[in-house]
Parts: C-alpha cells; structure tokens; sequence
C-alpha cells in the first residue's frame, strides 16, 4: 500500500503535525513501507476471532469510591506552563 | 437568512411551517453533570465556582504518567438514570477515547462511551399541551467526562483555560429524532430534567451549566420517508434558549430550502444576544474522532445484583407519583403533573396534606397558586421560605375549621411569607379570626338594613340582585371576617323579613 | 577507563551484603557511582540528568537509618530510573524535546516503591525518544553508546539503563518494556533484563507509550538481583486501573529451586532465516544447560507470532497517538514560539517538539484509526493478537516456560539501520509476542557471538516471575555470562 503526500498532509494535519517541505517525502516513504509490511495481518485468519484490546482476560474495571482526596496545587502544576496568567493557562484566542 | 424573524412570535413560526407542508424532526442530546463529590476519574472536588484551576489535579491536567480510576458513584447513578427510563443496563460497557484537540480538552482525547454504553434502549412519555402523552425514545445514555472551560473576556488576543470543570462526571443521554416541534422538545427535556433531580443525580442547575442540551434540528416535506440534512446546535443551556434555537434554525433550513439552497450538516452555536445560530468555525474542519476502547480503563462489568440493588433504590418515580395522587387524593391529571414536576413540591404537598388529614384539593391549590407563585417571586427553593409545610398546613388547616375565610387566608399567607410567623399567630396578631357567631353576624346584618333602606326596600320588591350589595355591606362592617357560609344564610332569612 | 576504581562488588546482591556489614557506607558506595557515571558520561551518553546532590543526601539518610537499626535489605543500594519515570521535583525528560524542561511534581509508583525500600536515586537515564526504538538512537540527548564497543548501539528503548548496567556505573537500573525495550537492550549489552507480566508493576507515573503493551521492569546484573528489587517495585496501586490485585511473592524464596520436571518450550518460530547463527549456537548451547539441570526441553510452535511485528505496529501506534495529544505546549512541555493562532500552537509546538520517529509513530496510528481504516487495521490487529495470545496459551498447556532468542543479531552499528523503519522494528521479532500477550519475560546473558554478548529469552504464563527468576537463577549459578563486563568498564 502506497501513501500520496496529501494522505500525509491529512494525516499531518488531523494528528497537529507541521512537517517542514523536506519531512514530507520521507514520511511519504516510510509510511508506505509500514503499511505495505503491516498488510500482511491480511493473511491472518480471524474471522469469528474477537478484538483484543487488553492484555490480561476478564478482568473487570475497579470502582473508586466518590471521596474528594486532592487539595489545591495549582501553583506547583502551573510551574509546568509556559504561559499562565491569573490562574489560567493561556492559547492564543479562540474563535468559535 | 431569516434574520428577520427577531422579534417575533416564534411559537407561531413554529406552526407556520407545519402549514407550508415541511415537518420538524428533532433529537436531543442532553448532558446532565452527575452529582458526585469528586470527578468521574480524579478525586478532584466538583464544586462549583472555584478560582481557576484550583480544582483541576494532575489526573485532569492530562500530566504525562497519570491515569484514570473509575468513580462508583458515577456508575451507580447512570445505573439509576437507566432504571428510571425502562432502559437496558449493559452488563458489559466499555471506555472509549474520543480523539480531538481543542485546548478545554486537557488530554487531547476526551473519554466517553461509544460502541457499548453503559444504558441502552429506555424511553419517557411527555405530555403535551393538548394534554396528548408522546412516547420519547432514548437510544443510549453514556458516561463521560466533562471539558474544562475556556474564557475569552479580559485577556486581549488570548483565552484563558480553567480545567477545574475538566472530569466532572456526565451522562449524556441521546434521545431518538421522535420530537417534530420545539414545544416537544422542551417538554422531553423538562421532563428529563425532573426525572434527574428526582434521582437526586443532578441538581439540574441549568445557569451553572449542570444540565444543557445539544439538538439535531432537520426539516423535511410532509410525508417524505427519508429525514433531511440535520444541523446541529450546541450547549444550549436555558430551555428558552432551545426553544428559540430551534425554531430559529427551522425557520432557516425552510427558507434555505424553499430558496433552492441545500442544508449542510454542520456544527452551530445559539447565539441568545442575536437569537439567531451561526456556523462554528472551530468546528468546521471534518472532524474524524478516531474513538478506539481505552487501553487505561478495563471494561465495567456490571453483575445483575448490583443492579437489583440500585433498584431497590430508586425513589417513586414522577409518573407514578402522579398517578397516585389522581388515584388517592382525587386530583386532576393536570394538579398532579404540576405538584410532581419538582421532587420537592410533591413531598411539600404530601407533608401539607399529611398535617391538615383532609382536603387533598385545597391542599394541592395552596401548594400550586400562592406558595409556587411567592417561590417563583422571590426566587427561591422550597427548603428556603420561611413558610414550611407546617405553616401551610396550620393555614390549610384553619380554612378548614372555618376559623378564617380563604380570600383572608390570602392575606394571612403574604404575612406569613414575609415575617415566618404561624397562621395562628399572625391572625391573632391581625384579628382576623372569622366571625362564626350568629348574633354577631345578625347584629351586623341589622345594621347594614337599617342604614339602607331603599335598597331594602328594593329587595323585597323583587330586585334579587342586591343581595350582593347586601353581602358586601356586611362583609365590609365586620372586616371581611364574617363566615360567608353563615353569613348567605342568615341574610337571607332577615332580608325575607 | 582502566584506572577507575570498581565498584565493590558487581551486584545489588553483593553491595547490599557489603552495606550490611558495614564494609563501606551508602555515601561512599554513591560516590564511587557517581565518579564512574562522571567518567562514562562522555562515551557512553547513558544519563540524561545526575542527582548527585540528591543521592548523596539520600545516601546519608540510608547510613542514617542503618545507624538506627532500621535497615532493610536495599537500604542505601545505588540505582538509577529510566527517564520515562517521574521523579518529584526532577527533571522528567522521556528523551525527548518536547519535556527537557519538564519537572514533575510526583513521583511515579514504581520509584517511590523503590525510594521507600531504601534505595538511592543516581539520576535518570537516557532512552529512545518516549521510548519508541530500538537503538537509543531517537533520543532528543544524543545516542547511547555500547560499553562492549562505542561505534556500536546499545538496543533501545532502555539503551541508557543496558548501557549503564553493562559499564557498571550503577548496579541496577528501572527500565520500561512495550515491545522489547527491556529484553533487547539487555541481550545487546549482556546484561539481565525482565519485563513482568502486565498490570504487575503499576504504570502511574510511567509516561505513556502504548498503554496496553506499556509495563516496568528492570536492567541488574543478575537474576538475583532482579528478584530482589521486583517486590518493592511491584504490587497492586489503586491509581492504575490496570494493575491487578495480588499480592507479590517472595522472589527471593524460590530463588534456588530444583529445575527437576521443569519442561521448557523451544519455540519454533523463533529459529527463522532472520537469526544470526552465531546468536543461535549460543541458544542451542543454554538449552543444554538446561537439560543438564535436570528440565525437560521440547519444541512447541505459535503459528501466529510471526505476525507479532505488524500487529505491534498498528496496536502501538495507535495507543501512541492518542496518548501523545496531551502535548499540545499548553500545560507543560515545548511551546512554539508567537503562535499566530490555536492551530498554529499546537502544530509548531508538536512538530517542533517531537523528533523524527514519534512523529512517524503518530502518524501510523493516526492513521490506523481513522474512518475507513480502523476496521482493517486497528480491529484487524486486535484480532491478530488474539490469535498470538491463543498460541502462547496453548503452548503453556504443556509446558512452564518458553525458550528462545531475545534478539535476532548482537549489538549493530550506530546509523546502520536508520534509513530503513521496518528493518529496525525487525529486532523486536522475537520480544514483542510477551507484550502482546500481556507475558512476562526475561533476557539473559549466555555468551558472547563475534566478542559481542548474546541474550537468551525466557517467556512465562501470567505472574510466572517467581519461577521464570528462579529458572534465569539456576542457570546463572551454572554459568558467569551475566558477571563478563567490557573490559574498558571492569
């Protein structure tokens, strides 16, 4: 399977990646390669075969109780952010 | 582009294109924040109004290493919300990662339920203003975490994010396309609002954003099989607000249409200053949300005992609890309904009803006119007047006994409401005890004769419709506190002569 | 190098008995670490921050606790973290650009078990860029170099743990496994690796890669070792949902049991054309040892598990893409210089901040997972993996462990395989089956092919740890391939 560059600028674009004009083709490369090689999964025989998506068999989400155990540390996590401000973090304006 | 539908009757638009041949077809997408101490995956704080991100931890900062933990609570309560509605509750549902970038989204992913949520398939019955009941469908209702906020005022070029709402449990509850007006739609979405704060899940404050509504609005020909192109409105918080947005953006898919245009499926954000909705830019690039199980959480396994138990939880539902009350008490459906939109009210009404023992009626009428009417006044919760049910049920309680009459009950409430005194006090205090003694009545009635005798004279030479003034007249000599039942009767008799 | 002075012994085992009878101090044994880290750094590249004010006070509280009788078996015992771990108050970098100036304010799961065991923190080593290669070559602080020869690499993604074990700067080191980032890095280097079972060490404070493959481990000299910092580091921790509730057993009880009825599974697939025959003599040449030992060996087959590879490069992906969202230069992390607008932000910040292979990673699964491409990629391997976890549990129908090569070739030149992905993913072909399968698995030294060491891989069924160490234990008393050091190091 090949990938054409808009493929990769799509892909680029949807996954927030900006690609300098020189990264571009060797993504194009890599890319095709991958998929080509991962095609091979076409071969598997899993029909009747379910998704595994957890490692470890039936086991079973855990339920925290509702208890309120964190205190205030904005200042420490905020030490972190490159731009913050009256307690919020800042991104350029927002347009909805 | 139907701008100029501002300013209108919007209720009549919403007929108009009924008339013109299109049908509305409409489902909603509620979110109702659950009531939980702390977040659906943190033990952050969920209250509300904060300072900024003092209530967002590593967990809802999306710091690198940190995961999710389930909250029980959470679980329980959506449970709850599935049993309420009739629903399936899945044994087995699963988190899902819904994959997007926006800067409220500390994560980059928000998670939510998608292929297997943890409520399927319930529905709610609404009853509409012609006193016709239709049956809501409800296709699914999933857990989710809420999105932080971002602030636009006050910072020139920028906006600020405070992620202290990030986490804050929801369900979202998504409602089949059964709704074909904007009034449907309200009265779906009140009813979903009561049925929350009756689960005591949601506290349903709408202006603090705990309970909000999307809706997939569409049109289509009369008769047509297939829907039309659906537009989506979101975060409407104020059931005016969905009322206005949906009739808005009928009354524009209907002129675009007309006008040979095409509707396109897209995202659209009310505008309540301009009551018109518009395109969300931000939104507007093809969103492909890459949802796939969330390899930090396990899959919640729900055993049929554990759902028994929430059963056995459940408070009476409002239906049921109106039914009752047409059944014991001999109310109207209309009186029920009312009494039992809000949890609150109807336990007021049966603690009035339970103090006076009789007259379930005039119970019901104190609790809907005056009491609701002083609420709705001043702004307040039931909890918050200074009349409770004993109160009102000592006033009941003394129209009953006949010690008062009810236009002085009226006047003894307004007291009652502005100073928490007990009726008794406050008609000692005024002396407005009614007058039940017949040589009281008859002194007044002599008087009252005495003074008029021309239109005495009248009467009794067939001008029936003075015993009205007569009525008056002696109402006014005592105060208006004679019993009115005594007070017919022995009028008539001393005006017969 | 030859004039540095050794360390006094080369294994957690033997230092903690030193510190026991008070040979020498903490203090002391955290200065000799440092002084060796000090003079590798230049070569070796394997640490990307040195605590060496914090160790050293951390050193004096351990003498101090020793003076006080309240001494437990690692108490004053040098280690270092792999710096995919968070370390209050330390810079956390994953190797990557985007956090070189990121502090955490907590500590991960797995280094406060350790920290409250007694051990002492050197600093935070170097690894692949979030821990996606296989060469330590992706890191934002430079590649790793190989103790057994510098123009070589050391495996990746836990190339600055391998590299540091190997040249005895540190005695033991954490290390993170999701496709073989423990295994190969230490058959590279000839040193002892294991990855336990997943959910057995929790994954809170380990920055994510592929959450369903992601589990902690260790890099030490020995089996012996491994045995003795795995329960400290292990154990149910109610703040991972996926770290499962049972107790850890004495690894060091079991330790010396006899291998008599022990049978081992040779897997088949993994002798394929891809395995170097040097490598392979080495194998054939432990499974004699084992026989010895009194094990019974025979062949099993997983049909499935040479599909491992492609299945790892659509589940891992994909779980990375999504994981990596969070770094948008928001919060914390690398932020792009005057953003012109909010995509402008979060592109340039990404783009900037993530390095060649993470970027190439998220696009993979960016791609696996959007519409029109989950079903035949992203379910398609989930199926697959079902598939490969059926054929390791069929294969442990009949036997306790499975046997193999960890790594299809030793040690390759730095640069050799970079211009080609699919070439470097293939030296995980033989590790990435346990990930898949949530298994836990160990990398052993037995000797050394072209003067470079070979690794020896041990598979075992869920929460096997106990006798897989105990099986990597009886083989290490039968050989001295684990205590070999390159001779610059010795």
């Amino acid at each position: 399977m090949s990938l054409t560059r808009t493929d990769i600028e799509n892909i680029a674009r949807l996954a927030r990646l900006e690609l300098t004009e020189a990264e571009i083709p060797v993504y194009v490369d890599s890319l095709s390669r991958i998929f080509a090689f991962v095609g091979e999964l076409d071969r598997a025989p899993t029909e009747g075969i379910s998704p595994m998506a957890h490692p470890l068999p039936g086991l079973a989400q855990r339920l925290r109780a509702d208890e309120v155990t964190e205190t205030d540390r904005r200042d420490l996590y905020q030490r972190n952010a490159p731009a913050a401000e009256a307690g919020l973090y800042l991104v350029p304006k927002v347009i909805e | 582009m139907g701008l100029n539908m501002a300013g209108t009757d919007m209720a009549g638009t919403d007929m108009a294109g009924a008339d013109m041949g299109w049908e509305t077809v409409i489902g909603l997408e509620i979110h109702a924040q659950l009531a939980t101490r702390s977040k659906i995956f943190s033990g952050s704080a969920t209250a509300y109004g904060a300072l900024p991100n003092t209530q967002a931890n590593l967990v809802d900062l999306g710091y690198p290493g940190v995961l999710p933990v389930l909250n029980g609570e959470a679980v329980r309560m959506a449970v709850c919300f599935g049993l309420a509605i009739g629903a399936r509750i899945s044994p087995r549902s699963v988190f899902a990662r819904k994959n997007y970038f926006y800067p409220d989204l500390p994560k980059g992913y928000q998670i939510s339920q998608y292929e297997l949520p943890i409520v399927a398939e319930g529905a709610l019955e609404v009853v509409l203003d012609d006193g016709e009941r239709k049956r809501i469908g409800i296709t699914r209702a999933h857990l989710e975490e809420d999105a932080g906020k971002s602030l636009h005022e006050g910072l020139p070029g920028l906006t600020g994010i405070d992620l202290n709402r990030a986490g804050t449990p929801l369900i979202e509850i998504v409602s089949e396309p059964d709704m074909r007006s904007a009034r449907e739609a309200i009265a779906y979405m009140k009813k979903v609002h009561t049925l929350v704060r009756y689960l005591g899940i949601c506290d349903g404050n709408m202006q603090e954003g705990s309970f909000r509504c999307d809706a997939n609005v569409s049109v289509r020909r009369r008769g047509a099989a297939q829907f039309g192109t659906r537009a989506e409105i979101k975060n409407l918080n104020s059931f005016r607000f969905v009322e206005k947005a949906i009739n808005f953006e009928v009354e524009r898919q209907i002129e675009l249409l007309e006008s040979g245009g095409k509707v396109v499926q897209e995202t659209r954000l009310y505008d309540p200053d301009k009551g018109e909705t518009r395109s969300m830019r931000s939104k507007e690039a093809a969103n492909d949300y890459r949802y796939f199980p969330d390899p930090d959480l396990l899959p919640v396994l729900l055993e049929p005992a554990f759902v028994e138990a929430v059963r056995a939880t459940l408070p009476e539902l409002p239906d049921a609890k109106a039914a009752r009350f047409v059944r014991d008490h001999g109310l109207s459906d209309y009186d029920a309904g009312v009494l039992t939109a809000s949890r609150e009210i109807a336990a007021f009404y049966e603690d009035v009803l339970q103090r006076v023992g009789s007259d379930p009626k005039l119970c019901a009428n104190w609790v809907m006119g005056d009491f609701s009417a002083f609420l709705n006044r001043d702004n307040l919760e039931v909890g918050a007047a200074k009349v409770d049910a004993a109160h009102l049920a000592g006033l009941v309680s003394r129209i009953v006994d006949a010690t008062i009459s009810g236009k002085i009950a009226k006047e003894i409430f307004e007291a009652m409401w502005e100073s928490g005194a007990s009726a008794d006090a406050v008609i000692e205090q005024k002396g407005l005890r009614q007058i039940t003694d017949t040589g009281a009545i008859e002194a007044a009635i002599d008087e009252v004769m005495a003074k008029n005798p021309g239109q005495l004279a009248d009467y009794r030479s067939g001008k029936d419709k003075l015993f009205g003034f007569f009525v008056g007249q002696v109402m006014k000599a005592t105060g208006g506190k004679a019993n009115p039942a005594q007070l017919n009767e022995l009028l008539k008799a001393k005006l017969a002569g | 190098m030859s004039a540095l002075p050794p360390l006094p012994a080369p294994t957690v085992a033997g230092l903690a008995r030193g510190l026991h009878r008070g040979e020498y101090s903490s203090v002391e044994l955290t200065r000799a670490c440092l002084e060796r880290i000090a003079a590798g750094q230049p070569e070796l590249n394997a640490f990307v921050t040195v605590t060496a004010e914090g160790a050293l006070s951390a050193a004096q509280a351990a003498d101090d606790a020793r003076a006080a009788g309240r001494a437990g078996p690692l108490t004053g015992v040098p280690i270092a973290h792999k710096d995919i771990f968070c370390t209050e108050g330390v810079r956390t970098t994953c190797g990557s650009k985007m956090l070189a100036e990121f502090v955490s304010p907590y500590d991960a799961t797995v280094v406060a078990g350790l920290k409250a065991a007694g051990t002492v923190m050197l600093g935070k080593l170097n690894m692949d860029e979030f821990a996606m290669g296989s060469s330590n070559e992706t890191s934002f602080f430079g590649p790793v170099r190989n103790p057994w020869d510098p123009a070589l690499v050391p495996g990746g993604s836990s190339g600055g743990s391998a590299a540091a074990v190997a040249a005895r700067l540190v005695p033991a080191a954490t290390a993170t496994d999701t496709g073989g980032s423990i295994r190969q890095p230490a058959a590279l280097c000839g040193v002892t690796g294991i990855k336990p079972t997943y959910g057995r060490a929790s994954r809170y404070g380990m920055i994510a890669f592929a959450s369903s493959l992601d589990q902690a481990g260790l890099i030490t000299v020995s089996a012996e070792d491994a045995a003795l910092l795995l329960g400290p580091m292990s154990g149910f921790d109610p703040r991972d949902s996926t770290s499962v509730d049972s107790p850890v057993p004495d690894y060091m009880a079991t330790l010396g049991d006899s291998l008599e009825g022990l049978t081992i599974g040779v897997v088949r697939e993994f002798f394929d054309k891809g395995l170097d025959g040097g490598c392979e003599q080495r194998i054939r040449e432990a499974i004699a040892v084992y026989e010895r030992l009194g094990a019974k060996v025979r062949e099993v087959s997983c049909p499935n598990l040479p599909l491992s590879v492609p299945t790892y490069y659509v589940v891992a992906p994909a779980e990375c893409s999504s994981n990596l969202a969070r770094f948008d230069g928001v919060r914390f992390g690398h932020r792009c210089d005057s953003p012109r607008n909010l995509t402008d932000l979060y592109s340039r910040s990404r783009g900037e901040g993530f390095g060649a292979e993470v970027k190439r990673r998220i696009m993979t699964g960016t791609y696996v997972l959007s519409a029109g491409y989950f079903d035949a990629y992203y379910l398609k391997a989930q199926r697959v993996r079902q598939l490969i976890s059926a054929d390791f549990a069929r294969a442990f129908a009949d036997c306790d462990l499975l046997l193999g090569p960890t790594s299809p070739t030793t040690a390759f030149a730095i640069g050799a395989k970079c211009d080609d992905p699919i070439t470097m993913y293939l030296n995980d072909i033989y590790t990435i089956g346990a990930n898949l399968a949530g298994l836990p698995a160990m990398s052993l030294p037995c000797g050394f092919a072209g003067g470079l060491p070979v690794g020896l891989q041990l598979i075992g069924p869920h929460f096997s740890e106990g006798r897989m160490l105990n099986v990597a234990h009886r083989y290490q008393q039968e050989t001295d391939w684990h205590l070999r050091a390159p001779s610059a190091w010795a």
